[in-house]
C-alpha cells in the first residue's frame, strides 16, 4: 500500500519556508470555508441528510477532532490508556452550565476556567493512578468517567437527570453572532482551537516533553534510566489532554445550551478513542482524519437509518484490517537530514 | 566518586531476592559482580539506579545515602545504566537514542556534538547506522548503542548488566575491549554484572561473587581467576586445567 504519510512528509521536507507557509494558509482557508461547501451543486454531496451540514461540522466533526487530538496526547504520544476521557468533556460542559447560570461570565471567560477545572481533575486522578502500570490506569479512568456522569445524575444542583438548560451562548465577537442560526461561528472557534492544539503538539514533539513522552511510551523503565521524571511527564500529558477535553466541553455546552448526564456516557470515550486508533495513533494528521471520518460518516449515511451502524461498523473493521496501525500511522523512523539539523542547532534533548 | 552498598536487602513481594549484601566500588575501578542466572545481579543494579526500592540497607554515593532518592535524580548525580537485554528504544533511530541519553543534562546542549563524536569514535558502527531504527540493529550493535547511550550522560559510574549476553565470541571481545577503553581512556568507573566470569575477571580490578542473593566472596579479580573453587563453579574448568 502507498505510504501517504511518508510521501507527504517527504514533500514537506523539500519545501522551503515560503512554500510551507503558503500551503498552511491555503489549507486553513479551505477548511475555514468548509461550512459553505454544501452551497454549490458540485459540492452538494457533502450535505448531511438529517442534521444541517453546518451543525454537523461543529458537532460531532469539529468537537471529535478537537477531543481526539487531546486524547492523542495521552494515548498516542505517551501511551497512557485513558478510557474515561468523556469525564473531562463533562467537567467542561458542567462548568459552563454552572457558571452560565450563577455568574455573568461569558463563554470566553468561562473557557479557561473550564479547562482549569478539567486539568485539576486530571491531576487529582493522575497523581495516585499514574504511578501504577497501564492496566490499572485503564480501569481507573473508565471508572472515573462513569463516576462523573453518575455524580451529575444524582446531584440536584447539577439538575440531576434533566441537566442544566438555557446555558448562555457566547457574546457577539468580532462581528460573529453565536446562536442556533449561526453554526459557522462555532465552527471557526473550534477550528482555531484545533489549530492551537496542532501548533502546541508539534512544538512539544520536537522538544523535551515530546521526547520524554516518546521514551515513556516505548519503555518506562529505560526512560527512568535516562533521567526522565516519568510521573511528572505522565501527569502533564494526562492533564493537557484533560484541559483540551474541558475546552471542548465548554464550547459544546455553549452551542447546545444544554448539558445532561446522558450526553456524557462511556460511548463518547470509546468513540474518541476509536478516532485516535482508526486515524493512526500518535500522528496528528491521522488522528484528525480519523475524527473527521468517524464523526462525519455516520451523519452522512443517516438516510439508511437502521443499517447505518452496521455499515459504519463494517467499514471500520475492513479498514482496520487493511491498515492495522490506522489510516495515517505515526512515523517509525525519523529522517537523517532532519535529525542532523537539529543537532547542529543544539537539539534540546 | 565512591559507591558503597551496605547490607542491602531487596524484595519482590514477600520474596527476598537480595539478602543483605555489601560491596564497594572505588573511583576509577572496574568492579565485577558475577553470578549465575537468578543470583540477583539485575536486581542489584536496578536497586542502585532506583528502579527497585530497597527493603533495608544503604546505597552510599560520595558519602550520601541515595537509597530513597528518585531514580531520575540519581542519573543527574552521574549514575548511568545500560540495562539488561540491551534496553534501547527500538522505535527511535540510533541518533535519537543517543540524544535522549543526554536527557539528564539539559543545561549542556553544547556538549551534544562533542559527545556524539566521542561515542562514534568508540563505536564507529553506530555512526554508520545513525539514521537506522534501534530495533533493526544486530544484537551486538544494540549493546553498543545501550552503552553509548549511557555514556552520553557523562556518567561518573557506569552500570553494565550482562553486556555479553547472547553475543558471538568475536562481538564479546569487541564489547569488552571497549568497556576497558571507557575505563582506561575516559576514566569512567564501572560496575560490571556478568555471567561470563572469564571475561569479567580478566577485565576487572576487583570482583564479588553473588549466589542467590548473598555475596559469598570478594577479592582481587586476578586472585579469583586463579581460585580453584571459582574456576570449578564459574569457569567450567577444574583446578588442574
Ligand atoms: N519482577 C520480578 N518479580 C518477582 N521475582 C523476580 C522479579 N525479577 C527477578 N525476580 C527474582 O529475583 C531473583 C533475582 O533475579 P535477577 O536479579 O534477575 O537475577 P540475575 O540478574 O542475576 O539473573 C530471581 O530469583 C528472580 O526469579
Ligand atoms: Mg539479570
Amino acid at each position: 500500500m502507498i505510504n501517504i504519510r511518508d510521501k507527504g512528509a517527504a514533500i514537506w521536507e523539500n519545501w522551503g519556508r515560503p512554500q510551507r507557509v503558503a500551503f498552511a494558509v491555503i489549507l486553513i482557508a479551505v477548511v475555514g470555508l468548509l461550512p459553505f461547501g454544501g452551497n454549490f451543486s458540485f459540492t452538494s454531496f457533502l450535505n448531511t441528510p438529517v442534521s444541517s451540514y453546518q451543525a454537523v461540522l461543529v458537532y460531532p466533526v469539529g468537537m471529535f477532532v478537537l477531543m481526539a487530538l487531546g486524547l492523542n496526547i495521552v494515548v498516542g504520544k505517551s501511551g497512557l490508556l485513558d478510557l474515561g476521557y468523556v469525564a473531562f468533556f463533562a467537567i467542561g460542559g458542567y462548568t459552563a452550565g454552572l457558571l452560565g447560570e450563577y455568574t455573568s461570565l461569558n463563554t470566553w471567560e468561562i473557557l479557561p476556567i473550564g479547562m482549569a477545572a478539567a486539568m485539576v481533575a486530571g491531576v487529582a486522578l493522575g497523581l495516585p493512578t499514574l504511578r501504577l502500570r497501564g492496566d490499572y490506569l485503564a480501569i481507573v479512568t473508565l471508572g472515573f468517567g462513569e463516576i462523573v456522569r453518575i455524580v451529575a445524575l444524582n446531584t440536584q444542583s447539577l439538575g440531576a437527570s434533566t441537566g442544566i438548560a438555557a446555558i448562555p451562548t457566547p457574546p457577539k465577537t468580532f462581528g460573529l453572532i453565536f446562536d442556533i442560526e449561526h453554526s459557522n461561528s462555532y465552527f471557526w472557534v473550534v477550528l482555531i482551537m484545533i489549530l492551537l492544539v496542532i501548533w502546541m503538539v508539534r512544538r512539544f514533539t520536537v522538544r523535551r516533553p515530546g521526547r520524554a513522552w516518546e521514551a515513556i511510551r516505548q519503555d518506562e523503565d529505560v526512560a527512568i534510566l535516562m533521567g526522565v521524571p516519568i510521573l511528572k511527564y505522565k501527569i502533564w500529558s494526562f492533564s493537557i489532554g484533560a484541559a483540551i477535553g474541558g475546552a471542548a466541553g465548554v464550547i459544546f455546552a455553549s452551542k447546545t445550551q444544554y448539558v445532561a448526564p446522558n450526553e456524557f456516557t462511556f460511548n463518547v470515550s470509546v468513540l474518541i478513542l476509536a478516532c485516535v486508533v482508526f486515524g493512526g495513533m500518535g500522528n496528528i494528521w491521522g488522528v484528525i482524519l480519523g475524527g473527521v471520518i468517524l464523526a462525519y460518516l455516520p451523519e452522512r449515511i443517516r438516510f439508511i437509518s437502521n443499517a447505518r451502524q452496521l455499515v459504519f461498523g463494517l467499514t471500520l473493521v475492513v479498514i482496520m484490517n487493511l491498515r492495522p496501525d490506522g489510516i495515517l500511522p505515526r512515523k517509525k523512523r525519523e529522517k537523517l537530514g532532519v535529525k542532523n539539523k537539529s543537532v547542529k542547532e543544539g537539539s534540546d534533548v | 566518586m565512591r559507591l558503597e552498598v551496605k547490607d542491602l536487602r531487596v524484595q519482590y513481594g514477600k520474596i527476598e531476592a537480595i539478602k543483605g549484601i555489601s560491596f564497594v566500588v572505588e573511583e576509577g575501578e572496574i568492579v565485577t559482580l558475577i553470578g549465575a542466572n537468578g543470583a540477583g545481579k539485575t536486581t542489584t543494579l536496578k536497586t542502585i539506579s532506583g528502579l527497585r526500592p530497597v527493603a533495608s540497607g544503604q546505597i552510599i554515593y560520595n558519602g550520601e545515602d541515595i537509597s530513597k532518592m528518585p531514580a531520575h535524580e540519581r542519573v543527574n548525580l552521574g549514575i548511568s545504566q545500560a540495562p539488561e537485554g540491551r534496553g534501547i528504544f527500538p522505535g527511535m533511530t540510533v541518533l535519537e537514542n543517543l540524544e535522549i541519553g543526554k536527557y539528564s543534562r539539559k543545561d549542556r546542549k553544547n556538549e551534544m556534538q562533542e559527545d556524539l563524536e566521542k561515542i562514534y569514535s568508540l563505536f564507529p558502527r553506530l555512526k554508520e547506522r545513525s539514521s537506522q531504527a534501534g530495533g533493526t540493529l544486530s544484537g551486538g550493535e544494540q549493546q553498543m548503542l545501550a552503552i553509548g547511550r549511557a555514556m552520553m550522560a557523562r556518567p561518573k559510574v557506569l552500570l553494565l548488566d550482562e553486556p555479553s549476553m547472547g553475543l558471538a565470541p568475536m562481538m564479546i571481545q569487541n564489547i569488552f575491549n571497549i568497556i576497558t577503553e571507557i575505563n582506561t581512556v575516559l576514566g569512567t568507573t564501572i560496575l560490571l554484572v556478568e555471567q561470563n566470569a572469564q571475561q569479567a575477571l580478566q577485565r576487572a580490578n576487583r570482583a564479588y561473587i553473588l549466589e542467590t542473593g548473598h555475596i559469598v566472596k570478594g577479592a582481587k579479580a586476578s586472585d579469583l581467576l586463579n581460585d580453584p573453587a571459582v574456576r570449578e563453579a564459574y569457569l567450567g574448568t577444574g583446578a588442574h586445567s
